[in-house]
């Protein structure tokens, strides 16, 4: 509660970033208030990578049957992934060969490279063709960023005109203060004050959605941007974590699923944001914000705080789809989010109940049937 | 004391040049990047792997290269008698230098500068040649990190007891005073990247010892191999298209 007074506080009032600094660290506050302010995002970070479970854990929980059904889940899957992908796949090993012919005039892409004019993959995973180029796209890694990706990442630092973001990649993100639109929507030069008051933009523990605008040769670090009303920063809702590989990449990263009220945001790093549904107006003038400010009565000023049961409902509901698909180790697609949820709320399936052993078998032969229709409809 | 008796059979029922049994599994550590369990016979290990991350400590940083560390500790548990050991004595230091070294001669380090990846080791059952255990664990968390790799290094440890060259020795083998190689190759290079005696050999005889050890790396390296297929090859389906 005192947190959001003090956010409120900060937020309404033109306070300059370094009083509210102060604010926080003198010692003489309450307990609670010390310890939520002082929270090191650091051990956030740690936490986030806390959430991963695996299909080990899941397996020593099975009883013989679910064992046997998963097994057999896996096995059809196994069956149509041959069955559907043109060639076997091309599963290599670190140093395992890679036959090419080298009078093609052959590029080594990632995951390559030369040993005595042989081409020999350095990573595990599988191997891809386009055109000349041979490369090895690798599973379980950390995220790759690529130019023009959709990320969720969580603040670590607030430092001079920029936010240092945690993204699960080698490197910490960096969004510049330039590389944003201000919350008032003025296409301007950002000044010194803009500069005092970034704290009242994102702070530190802030979960933000932005793109990557670039890398800096200089240092390898990863520049990002937000200059949409759609990037910024999410509230009310959750971070789910998963391995980066479950995420493809398409041309629609945020999904509005309308039915549940609810924000989804498939981060191509892995996170993936599951949320309030907020609206996105037009950018309004700063003027008439003010003044239609001025004109609201105290209530009406006060944030709406409150998110109705069901939608919260519905959230968790999503949320712990992706923990179990995440789980299971299969890709994360909209439709089979959904019809994960779907299933779970047809069969009456309590939310808590969603990440036991009998829900993930039956989400495992779901995503079995649902991939099984979708190469017939291919075929 | 007889370690190899008239029939040709040690004391924990191998013949001379015979392997313990393998067993490893990958992603046992669910917060890791990647993470891999090795069993050979009694002795167990798991490997975590962490990064390439953000360097920690800004003045270890190198420009052009990963900084990889590399901690190996024994758990309290892990051996017959119930042994307090200081966190930072001089057997695990050497070890973790030891290990350290090996692990960098395969890391493309070039690849991934300004970063450190960490390695974490521990032995939950020490039964003699922990040490090639934990550059087997390590080779498998490394790869289940997605870090790239020049090739596999593989360990193993040979003896000479009994004038018989003896592959894969266990703790009481270990522990009966005869030399003791224990070599780590490059699978595919035919390289050699970690070469330790203790106790001397003539040299004819170190020769042989030294391929024996290299003949049980090859074995290691051709079961690491599979599993590591065959671990990709399930995420990939499990993924689907």
């Amino acid at each position: 509660m005192a947190r959001t007074i003090s956010d409120l506080f900060s937020k309404k009032t033109d306070i300059p970033f370094y009083i509210s600094y102060i604010h926080k660290i003198t010692p003489n506050q309450t307990l609670k208030q010390n310890n939520q302010s002082t929270l090191n995002p650091r051990r956030h970070r740690e936490r986030d990578h806390r959430e991963m479970r695996d299909l080990k854990d899941l397996q020593k929980s099975l009883n013989q049957t679910q064992r046997v059904r998963l097994q057999s889940a896996l096995q059809q899957l196994q069956e149509i992934y041959s069955r559907a992908s043109s060639s076997p796949a091309a599963a290599v090993s670190v140093s395992d060969c890679i036959h090419v012919n080298l009078e093609d005039g052959v590029l080594k892409g990632h995951g390559t490279t030369n040993r005595n004019d042989d081409v020999v993959a350095t990573v595990c995973g599988i191997v891809e063709r386009v055109n000349k180029l041979v490369y090895v796209r690798d599973l379980r890694a950390r995220y790759k960023p690529e130019v023009g990706d959709i990320i969720v990442g969580r603040v670590i630092e607030v430092v001079s005109k920029r936010w240092r973001l945690e993204i699960n990649y080698s490197h910490d993100a960096v969004l510049m203060l330039s590389s944003m639109n201000l919350p008032d929507g003025m296409q301007r030069r950002q000044t010194s004050t803009d500069e005092l008051n970034m704290r009242s933009i994102f702070e530190e523990n802030d979960v933000i959605c932005a793109e990557v605008r670039g890398f800096n040769h200089h240092d390898g670090t990863l520049q990002l941007q937000a200059r949409s009303q759609k990037y910024g920063k999410l509230e009310r809702g959750q971070m789910l974590t998963v391995p980066s590989y479950l995420v493809k990449r398409r041309k629609q990263h945020f999904h509005n699923l309308e039915q549940y009220g609810v924000d989804m945001i498939l981060g191509c790093n892995g996170f993936i944001w599951v949320g309030e549904h907020v609206e996105h107006g037009v950018d309004v003038p700063v003027e008439t914000v003010k003044s239609s400010i001025e004109n609201m009565s105290i209530e009406e000023q006060k944030p709406n705080n409150f998110t109705p049961l069901e939608t919260r409902q519905g959230l968790c509901r999503i949320a712990n789809a992706i923990r179990v698909l995440s789980t299971l180790g299969f890709a994360l697609s909209v439709e089979a989010i959904l019809k994960t949820v779907e299933w779970s709320i047809s069969s009456n399936v309590e939310i808590k109940d969603m990440l036991l052993s009998e829900f993930c078998v039956q989400a495992a032969e779901i995503e079995v049937q649902r991939r099984i229709l979708l190469t017939k409809r291919k075929n | 004391m007889e370690f190899v008796n008239l029939q040709g059979i040690r004391l924990d029922g191998r013949r001379p040049k015979e392997l313990r049994q393998l067993c490893a599994e990958i992603g046992v550590v669910s917060k890791a990047d990647g993470s891999a369990a090795f069993e050979m016979g009694n002795t167990r290990v798991i490997a975590a792997v962490f990064g390439p991350r953000a360097v920690q400590n800004r003045s270890q940083k190198i420009a052009n290269r990963a900084l990889v560390r590399c901690e190996y500790s024994m758990a309290k548990f892990s051996t017959g008698d119930r042994v307090r050991r200081p966190k930072g004595d001089r057997r695990s230091m050497e070890i973790s230098l030891v290990i350290r070294q090996t692990m960098e001669a395969c890391i493309m380090t070039q690849l991934m500068p300004n970063s450190q990846i960490d390695i974490c080791l521990q032995v939950l059952q020490a039964d003699g040649g922990t040490r090639s255990a934990c550059i087997n664990a390590a080779t498998l968390a490394l790869a289940d990190a997605g870090i790239p790799m020049c090739d596999i290094v593989v360990s193993c440890s040979a003896g000479y007891l009994n004038t018989t060259p003896l592959l894969d020795l266990n703790y009481i083998e270990d522990s009966g005073g005869g030399p003791d190689v224990t070599v780590g190759i490059l699978a595919k290079m035919n390289k050699v990247t970690l070469l330790q005696m203790d106790n001397k050999l003539p040299f004819d005889t170190f020769e042989k010892v030294m391929q024996l050890a290299i003949d049980g790396c090859e074995a290691i390296s051709k079961y690491i191999r599979e599993v590591l297929l065959e671990n990709t090859k399930q995420l990939e389906y499990r993924r689907g298209l």
